[in-house]
């Protein structure tokens, strides 16, 4: 218990010296806000049901850095670690290999959380977004989508065989689902093909539980969210745990 | 002495190649015990079946009595590790790494202590990827022994030291088994195994090639004893082979090597060639040493 306190603590602080993963998770997004938000401002559309574009900003940023965290972050991390030794040198102390897991990911999960945090903010501050759900269903929300995503992550970095490849891998599959997805630009202003395009990516689930969750919706209207999500969790976890390889 | 490790007919095999093919040894409480061999030779796949890290594909691994590659984390708990190809997290600080994986053990042993003695203090705020090769060795060996274990090994122990810090560090080993800890390490270095080691078993191509002390091994070997020198030109051959201690004589060029053996081996040459008046330079004798016990086994020099 005491190493696994501590492997968070020290996840968590790696995370904050690398300069890379802490501007796309806490400073990117809300640079989006400020920048988006000069372009279209916050009025109330009848396109996003009567909320303005920064409105549904949050939630869909929030997407936005679980998917970063994901399908960037825990692969190249990961992978990174089994290339050079890092995941060697642990495997030779008594610690489990779940233990192992489970720390990086309460790591990943506050730093995405802290990222949400900065991101709702300056969404405030500068354009008093609206919330309307309740908080922890939404912080519940965040953690199991969270989940689903970093499932996704650690399949990556299993199959990938080396730490540029596991990269690449992110990049090539986290890159065009952020534009399609609606974690950075709203799908209502997208043409219909590629909000047909956008059922078959998980990300899109996220970003529909998250909003649906933010404008107070009850999980029950979003069933089937949380089917496809429980789903991406469960046949990813069990690959990746398959797939895993200290080295 | 209690038996520690127990290696029975280990073999591990990747692919076509067989890396350690029939090895069986034991390891004693309280010993220093290395493995020597060139690179190749099958040293870091057997310490890593010892470990825990690798299962052997045939063979039986006992260490304290349990076996490693089903009770991990018990064994992991009394054994302390430096592996030969190992990182950290390129960030993670000097005083962090250690007391993160102190968090990981039962028994710790005070890191403020470990990085005194491996002279980290100035370095503890360091982060690891602005560390030397050295000082990432030196991290990884106070690694090793951050848990008060009963045995320790060093895969590689002094590979990226300067012969200074590799001194000290052979100081550390044996002050470690003063206290009781068990010493397994492998090297490529005849060198350290015979100063250091109680005990070496040489091992090459995957298998045991020769498992003594040192100085047995150097003993067996007939212990022939060498006289160099050199003979400035237009001297005259000394007529060495005459002397009883001397078995035969070889020159090249200038520099002659005497091979001999007996207590008044070196005495009784250099009295025949004062008394043949001959003006010999730079004298010196060797003595067989560890090099030499591969050479006469294998056939071949041991070299990286």
């Amino acid at each position: 218990m005491k190493g696994f306190r501590k492997l968070t603590l020290v996840n968590l602080k790696l995370y904050l010296r690398e300069p890379i993963s802490t501007f796309f998770t806490l400073a990117f997004p809300p640079l989006l806000v400020v920048l988006f938000g000069a372009m279209y401002g916050n009025d109330p559309s009848p396109m996003f049901g009567g909320y303005g574009s920064m409105d549904v900003s949050m939630p869909a940023y929030t997407a936005m850095i679980l998917g970063t965290v994901g399908f960037l972050g825990v692969p190249i991390t990961i992978s990174g670690y089994r290339e050079s030794g890092v995941l060697r040198r642990f495997q030779a102390t008594p610690m489990r290999p779940l233990t192992y897991i489970l720390a990086d990911i309460v790591a990943n999960l506050v730093t995405t959380l802290l990222g949400m945090m900065g991101l709702v903010i300056i969404g405030w501050l500068l354009y008093h977004v609206q919330f309307e759900g309740q908080v922890m269903a939404v912080i519940l929300a965040v953690v199991f989508c969270g989940l689903a995503m970093f499932s996704i992550g650690y399949l990556i970095a299993g199959l990938a065989p080396g730490a540029r490849t596991a990269q690449v891998v992110g990049m090539v599959i986290f890159y065009p689902m952020m534009f399609l997805s609606g974690a950075s630009i709203p799908l209502e202003i997208m043409p219909e093909t590629i909000q047909r395009i956008a059922n078959f990516l998980p990300l899109t689930y996220v970003v529909r539980l998250l909003r649906g969750l933010w404008f107070g919706d009850a999980w029950g209207e979003h069933l089937l969210e949380t089917a496809v999500l429980s789903g991406v969790l469960l046949v990813c976890t069990a690959l990746a745990a398959r797939f895993f390889r200290w080295e | 002495m209690p038996t520690v490790i127990e290696v029975g007919n280990l073999r591990k095999t990747y692919g076509s190649v067989i890396a350690v093919d029939d090895v069986s040894f034991e390891v004693n409480e309280g010993e220093i015990f290395g493995m020597v061999g060139p690179n190749g030779a099958g040293k870091t796949t057997t310490i890593e079946c010892i470990e825990g890290l690798r299962r052997p594909d045939d063979g039986s691994v006992k260490l304290l009595g349990m076996d490693p590659s089903e009770k991990r984390r018990a064994i992991a708990n009394h054994i302390g590790v430096q592996l030969q190809e190992s990182a950290l997290p390129p960030r993670l600080r000097v005083v962090e790494a250690l007391e993160l994986f102190a968090s990981f053990y039962e028994h710790r042993a005070d890191a403020e202590e470990l990085l005194d003695i491996l002279g980290l203090t100035e370095k503890r705020s360091s982060a690891f990827d602005k560390l030397s090769g050295g000082q990432k060795q030196r991290l990884f060996i106070a690694l090793a022994l951050i848990n008060r274990q009963k045995i320790v090994f060093f895969d590689e122990l002094t590979t990226g030291l300067d012969p200074q810090a590799r001194r000290s560090m052979w100081d550390l080993v044996r002050q470690i088994r003063e206290q009781g800890c068990t010493v397994f390490l492998t090297t490529h270095s005849m060198e350290e195994a015979e100063r250091l080691c109680d005990r070496v078993l040489i091992i090459d191509r995957g298998q045991i090639v020769a498992l003594d002390t040192p100085e047995a091994m150097i003993r067996s070997l007939g212990a022939e004893n060498r006289l160099v020198f050199t003979l400035p030109e237009n001297q005259a051959d000394p007529l060495l082979t005459d002397l009883p201690q001397v078995q035969r004589v070889e020159q090249f060029g200038e520099r002659v090597v005497v091979y001999g053996h007996g207590e008044r081996f070196a005495s009784s040459v250099v009295y025949a060639l004062e008394d043949a008046g001959v003006d010999f330079l730079d004298l010196r004798t060797e003595q067989p040493n560890l090099e030499d016990v591969f050479l006469s086994l294998t056939g071949r020099e041991m070299r990286e």
